[in-house]
Order: structure tokens, then sequence, then C-alpha cells
């Protein structure tokens, strides 16, 4: 029923957009997050994208496994 | 896509081991639940459980819509899809769960209409191309789907589409997990938050479980190193004491969640008592439609009868729902039950407990 990861928004149209998966081209409904732009990644649950990615926060939790790995490095 | 890859990375899930290896050390027994389905298939597929410290557990919970339906939605389900002039369209993981009188799978093997769809959308597509037939969409889904189910729904009423309909057994989850505590039958130091449920209710929805239980929650995604990480998180409170909510998955929920959904579940939907597959009857843990969308809810415009349900001789997909069995021990566990020919729900989706525990067994 969940994709549960997150898929490059590739063109938008009204309230849907095309979304690639793996090089194929699907469908969603952008009903549920009018804020996604092209370019956006965004978490699709049937068929409709739920929330668009925020880089800001992935690239936050990311830094904290690099620190996490790098005290636990020395 | 780095997103993906950096969250599956073999050093920072090591390092969060050995980081819930420390924290936990000494600290006694932990045993946390996972609510959601897709954790639990995500923690089998990656061979989670054999990173944590032998006084860290994982245990499943209620958490996969498909094994939650009850005996008598599935059997609804049966019944509708047999009736002349309905189609009845549904997501793949409904077909093969056995109702007391055979699968939707069987039905349709029988000549009744099912279609497997990934999207309501599809369904109110279907709808319009076949005018001649009632398209009747099963409504199964937690908090994730049934904002697009109430969407198709209101879109419907606007196009003024009449041969559309949706028979809803969604189900919300902040009460089912209130239930599974109230029985008191599983100990708990804690809770993994689901991510994609949380993505549309919030972080906050949460709150009631250090406020009123005293128990960490932390949401969690999907990937490898997501997982570790709210583990993490869960051992710290126990072994501070501080219980809280503490949102893992940042990137995706927020602490109010989607209000957009949010808005469009309200618009169509009450929330009323449901019946859960091992829990019973929960208050308030329903969604049926408002009274103005009475004519996109099938189960009252084709009046379905009520109807004896038996469940599954020897299944014990109740108690593995409530936490209190592991799938293994089941009697039917991977001899007369495997996802092949699964006995009951929890073997048939990819997101069931029993059937996580077998793609590990296969695995191991
Ligand atoms: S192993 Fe099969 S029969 Fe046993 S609880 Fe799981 S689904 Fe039910």
């Amino acid at each position: 029923m969940c994709l549960a990861v997150p898929v490059l928004l590739k063109q938008k149209r009204d309230d849907s957009g095309t979304i690639d998966l793996g090089g194929v081209e699907r469908e969603v409904s952008l009903l549920l997050t009018p804020e996604a732009q092209e370019g956006d990644y965004v978490i699709v649950h049937a068929g409709f994208a739920i929330s668009v990615l925020d880089r800001e926060e992935a690239e936050a939790t990311l830094s904290l496994f690099r620190e996490l790995a790098d005290s636990q490095g020395q | 896509m780095r997103y993906l890859s950096d969250f599956r990375d073999a050093a920072a899930c090591a390092a969060l081991a050995e980081r819930i290896r420390r924290l936990a050390h000494g600290a006694g027994e932990m045993q946390f639940m996972e609510f959601c389905g897709g954790h639990t298939h995500a923690i089998a597929r990656h061979g989670l459980r054999s990173l944590l410290p032998e006084n860290v557990r994982l245990v499943s919970g209620p958490g996969c819509p498909v094994c939650v339906s009850s005996q008598g939605d599935v059997d609804r389900a049966v019944a509708l899809a047999g009736r002349d002039g309905v189609t009845v369209v549904t997501f793949g993981d409904m077909m093969q769960v056995p109702g007391s009188e055979g699968s939707l799978q069987e039905a349709r093997a029988l000549g009744a209409d099912v279609r497997v769809v990934y999207s309501p959308a599809d369904a109110l597509r279907l709808a319009v191309d076949c005018p001649g037939r009632q398209v009747v969409f099963l409504g199964v889904g937690f908090e994730t789907t049934a904002p697009a189910v109430a969407a198709t729904v209101l879109q419907a009423q606007r196009q003024g589409i009449t041969n559309y309909s949706v028979l809803s057994l969604h189900k919300l989850t902040p009460p089912a997990m209130r239930a599974v505590l109230d029985a008191g039958e599983v100990r708990l130091d804690g809770v993994i938050g689901p991510g994609h449920v949380s993505t549309v209710i919030g972080a906050g929805a949460w709150r009631f479980l250090p406020e009123e239980h005293g128990l960490g929650c932390a949401v969690a995604g999907f990937e490898p190193a997501d997982l570790l990480l709210a583990v993490a998180e869960l051992v710290r409170m126990v072994v501070e004491g501080r219980p809280e909510v503490a949102n893992c998955y940042r990137r995706s929920v927020s602490d109010g969640g989607n209000s957009r959904a949010l808005a469009v579940m309200e618009q169509a939907f009450q929330v009323v008592d449901a019946d859960w597959r091992g829990l019973g009857v929960v208050p308030a843990s329903g969604l049926h439609f408002r009274p103005e969308l009475a004519d996109l809810d099938a189960g009252a415009r084709l009046a379905l009868p009520k109807l004896e349900s038996r469940e599954p001789a020897g299944c014990r997909c109740g108690e593995v729902l409530r936490g209190v069995l592991e799938p293994s021990q089941c009697p039917l566990f991977g001899s007369a039950c495997t996802p092949e020919s699964p006995v009951g729900p929890c073997m048939v989706s990819t997101e069931g407990a029993c059937s996580a525990h077998y793609l590990l067994r296969e695995a191991g």
C-alpha cells in the first residue's frame, strides 16, 4: 500500500503530478500536498503525496549520524 | 538518491547499534512495541533485531490495516463482490485474506468482478469508465489512507458521479494503542511511533503516551538507521526515566501533521466505534461517512445484511496483534500457515507480523 520511500516529483499540473519510480513514471495526486513543487521529493501513500520531504531536516538527521559515527570511531 | 542510501548507511547503523548497546548496558530488560506494520516489515527485512543487545526486545503491535480488519469486515467485502452489477476494487493485500466463506481472490475465481488498484483515485476513474456498474472501493487503512479516500469521495460528490461508493473500514491508530495498553497483557517500556500515520496526524498525537501512560514514544522513518535511532531514543528515555515524544522522522513528520489531509478527512468522515481483529470493539477508533455523504457509503447504499463470521480455525492472529504471542509460537506458523497458503491475515500482508517473521526465518 505504501511506497515508504521519497520519490522525485518530475512534473506538476494543477493538483496532480508525475513521479519517477526507478525509471517508471507514475501519476500521483497532490491534493493533500498543494505546496509540492517540481524537483521536490515527496512521500507517496496509496497514490497520494502525503508529505514533501524537508531537506534541511533530512540533512540535520544525517549529520547527527555522522557525528555519532565519528565520535565512536575515536 | 542519497536521502535513501544515507539512511541505510552501514557505518551509521553500526554507530547507532553501538550507542544502543552502551546506553542499555546494565539497564535491565526493555521491551518496545513497533506499532506500524511497515516497521515490522523493515525490522525483519534488515535483520535489525540481531543488532540489538539481549536486554532490548521489539514486539509487533496491531499496525497492519489488512490484519486488523475484522472477520466480519472481510465477509462483507466478499458478500459485496458476489452481487450482480457490482465491481469491488481493493488494494492487493486484501485479496488473499481468508473470510468465513473464502477470500476475495476465491470470489473472483468464481466469477465476481474484483479489481486491484494502487490508489483510490484509480477506483474513481474506473467508476467513470464503467457507468453501468456500481464500483465499490474497500476503504481499508489508517490515517495515511483515509485522507486519500476522503479526497476521492468528495471529488465524486462534486462531479456528481453516482456509481462510486466506499465501504469505509478505516481505523484510527491512537485509540488502538490505548486499547493495547489498557488491556495490560503486554509489558511495554516504550513505543516506536508510526512514521506515515504521524506524517498525517503529527508527532504530537502521541503525547498521551508519556503523559497518561508514562511511556516514551519515538516516531520513526522506515530505513534501518531511522529505526535504530528511534530505539536509541527509547532506551535513553528509559535509562534517564524521562518519557517524552521524540520525533526521529523530522524530514516527513511535523508536530501538528498535514493540516490539509486532516481537513479533508474531517470533511468526509465522522469518528465511530470500530471492530478490530484481536482487540474487539474499540471506542472512537473508526471512520464512517458524514450523513451528508451517505450516498457514497457502500454499506448504506447496498444494504449489507448482518453476517455470521467465523475466525479461521487455529489461527492466533488476535494474540499476535496484541503483542502477546510471537508469530512463531502459533502452532500453524510455517507449517499449515505460510505466505503461499495463509490461514490468517497476519500471514497475508507483507506488513503482517507473521509474514515478516516468516521472511526473516527464510533469510536466516
Ligand atoms: S501463523 Fe498463520 S494462523 Fe498463526 S497467527 Fe499467524 S496468520 Fe494466524
